[in-house]
């Protein structure tokens, strides 16, 4: 019997602590068989953010910071500059990145830092108990939305990927989801790609994930993939937005 | 080498160079500008990083990443600007990184003024942030020693893994003076075997960088060990190694009154005791240089001696309680302070010391 | 030896590999894991392809898949 699927050397053997069904267990296993698949594992260093998240560092087999809320694409610049030649990556949420980190992460983005970033999007804040996202959908309730979220006093969901597409230094910029084995398999290209180009030196790379969150949406896990397909990615459509150096052809 | 003219925000950006320093993150800000202007110019010299971030708050958490990855790092900014930095320092302490971080202090509160000020002092010796930490707070009173102590702050940075703060203010930041710079001092990168990233064979399994301890009993002996960190340093800046460094007393030992000022006030204070002298009012200065940890042992000495103090200070009375605390009663603290930006003088602080010695 | 293993203690029941299952052949096991879930559990291994599709549609790693050698 020959082994077909066993666990990436480059995660621990720790157990994750998130739900039951959650996607950030999935996209950890995508990262760590990316760099797994690079031979970078010795020379990767993670930033892990504040929400849900924030224990990723027990679960890779590397060296962590453990950084501020929202702050990680700052503290990746810090250490990518210090050490060029390790792999840097931040792994965030969307309240992480796309509310109280916006600036950091737009600011890295346009510098072009050489790193990776993995941006998780369930439309919720799941640490807190479930609040309302910049990502949050129209009409979604959530426990600081229980009207649903009205554009009207929240404004509407912001769209990351494309805002950062829209800046001329990045090299990557795409959105995915792991809502079905097809898609799945293409966020691990993803993944693998975003990782690729920092090896080589080719800038910075952006990867969307759009994930469910059963527990704080109260769906059944399976039931919540289907819920994605269905409200999230007519929203946050899947694509790559930016490609400068053609990776994904490659 | 020899004597060079130069304003006191450059010496701190070519000591830092001197130190080791190859990284500097931060966002400009009066009356500071000159050194990140400096840095900006000399660090690609000598393959060193410069990066203007997009805030305070950035900056400071390049820093964290940075310092956390092994680097000689420091950051700068002026007063509003080192508020924005206090979420990262209380990050940095937590995580013990050591780092430079410089406050070319202006008046406050909020957006106050860019001229000089002491109003900072319980920003920076009472931690700033949240949690319970401790930062090192030097206060130089010279170009001099704007020099000496951005090379001393690193050593001791490093040596007790934990920030440190050099206070300054727009007078020392903007003044020029002659400056004896040292010979330059090699830092290696792969120095800190905690460090992430670093190559060594003698590195742990993994080494991480984090302030966050969820389990209750774990958060306790984090902070007790950090608070025995700080007995630590406590006890060396006020009896053992860094004892002549922490403080200067100058014609303390029969003076009647002890004029206590730190930075810019200091050098006003000096002037003040010779004409006091010069008036038959036996005169002291007592500066603290290290602003914590707090050269307490100090002035409980002099309270045995000496008849009253007088703590004078650009605010509105920060530091006079730490001397409250060390006099304890014992004798007399009186303050005199100017705010806003208003540098006191010493006409005025002479007027102060008549009303205390000579009341009638 | 089993083309399909899981380790219980990582398996929190949450039941996509069950829904994603190309051939339906998953399903709850009857016992219960020291963490009170009933595990995921194969119903009838013979009809296993080894297509892993469970295994990496698991947000818990809980899976491993073998294959024939022929």
């Amino acid at each position: 019997m020959k082994q077909v699927f066993k666990r990436p050397e480059s995660l621990s053997k720790t157990p994750f602590h998130y739900c039951p069904g959650c996607d950030h267990g999935v996209v950890h296993r995508l990262v760590g068989e990316a760099i797994d698949e690079l031979e970078l594992k010795n020379r990767a260093i993670g930033v892990a953010p504040v929400g849900c998240s924030v224990f990723a560092y027990d679960y890779f087999d590397f060296d962590f910071n453990q950084a501020p809320h929202g702050r990680a694409p700052a503290v990746a610049t810090g250490i990518k500059r210090t050490r060029p030649d390790a792999i840097v990556f931040t792994y965030q949420g969307d309240g992480d990145l796309a509310a109280i980190g916006t600036a950091e992460i737009i600011h890295a983005a346009n510098r072009g830092e050489n790193i990776t970033v993995i941006f998780i999007n369930n439309a919720i804040y799941g640490m807190t108990g479930g609040q309302m996202a910049p990502t949050t959908l129209i009409g979604m309730k959530t426990a600081t939305s229980p009207y649903g979220r009205d554009a009207s006093t929240a404004g509407n969901p912001i769209r990351m990927s494309e805002i950062i597409a829209t800046l001329e230094s990045p090299a990557y910029v795409t959105r995915v989801a792991v809502n079905n084995p097809a898609n799945l398999m293409k966020a691990k290209k993803a993944i693998y790609n975003a990782f690729k180009l920092q090896k080589e030196g080719k800038g910075f790379s952006f990867v969307e994930v759009v994930s469910i969150c059963p527990t704080n949406w109260g769906k059944k896990p399976a039931d919540s993939h289907k819920w994605l397909a269905e409200n999230m990615l007519p929203v946050f459509p899947p694509g790559t937005f930016k490609d400068v150096h053609g990776v994904e052809k490659a | 080498m020899a004597k060079v003219l130069m304003k006191g925000n450059e010496a701190i950006g070519e000591a830092a160079v001197l130190a080791g320093c190859r990284y500097y993150f931060g966002y400009p800000i009066t009356p500071q500008s000159e050194l990140p202007a400096y840095l900006s110019k000399r660090l690609p010299q000598v393959d060193g990083v410069f990066v203007q971030a997009e805030s305070e708050v950035a900056a400071i958490n390049m820093v964290y990443g940075a310092g956390s990855a092994g680097a000689r790092v420091m950051t700068s900014s002026s007063s509003p600007g080192i508020s924005l930095k206090q979420e990262g320092i209380s990050y940095i302490a937590g995580a013990e990184v050591p780092c430079l971080i410089v406050n070319v202090v202006r008046g406050g509160p909020g957006l106050g003024n860019i001229a000089p000020a002491q109003s900072d002092y319980w920003q920076a010796t009472r931690g700033g942030g949240h949690g319970d930490y401790r930062t090192l707070v030097l206060a130089p009173n010279s170009v001099q020693e704007m020099a000496d102590m951005t090379i001393e702050g690193f050593e001791l940075a490093d040596r007790f893994r934990n920030p440190v703060l050099l206070l300054s203010d727009g007078v020392l930041g903007q003044m020029m003076e002659p400056v004896n710079l040292p010979e330059p001092r090699d830092y290696d990168v792969n120095s800190k075997k905690w460090a992430l990233g670093y190559p060594g064979k003698d590195k742990a399994e993994r080494n991480l960088c984090s302030s966050i301890f969820l389990d209750v009993e774990e958060l306790e002996e984090h902070n007790w060990h950090l608070y025995q960190k700080y007995q630590v340093m406590t006890d060396l800046f006020s009896e053992g190694q860094y004892k002549d460094f922490a403080v200067e007393e100058h014609l303390c030992d029969d003076a009647e009154i002890i004029l206590v000022g730190y930075g810019i006030i200091s050098r006003i204070l000096k002037t003040v005791v010779e004409k006091c002298r010069k008036r038959g009012i036996k005169a002291g200065l007592l500066r603290p240089k290290v602003l914590w940890p707090f050269p307490t042992k100090a002035i409980q000495r002099l309270a045995d001696k000496a008849a009253n103090f007088l703590c004078v200070e650009m605010s509105c009375g920060q530091m006079v309680e730490d001397v409250k605390l060390a006099v304890n009663g014992k004798k007399p603290v009186y303050f005199f302070g100017r705010t806003g930006g208003t540098i006191p003088s010493d006409f005025e602080i002479l007027n102060e010391v008549d009303k205390i010695v000579r009341p009638d | 030896m089993s083309k399909w293993v899981i380790n219980e203690n990582l398996c929190k029941g949450c039941g996509i590999c069950i829904a994603r299952c190309p051939l339906k052949i998953l399903g709850f096991a009857d016992h219960l894991t020291p963490k009170g879930i009933h595990p995921a559990t194969i119903l009838n291994e013979e009809k296993c392809t080894s297509c892993a599709i469970c295994a990496r549609s698991c947000p818990d790693v809980a899976i491993e898949i073998f294959k024939e050698e022929k």
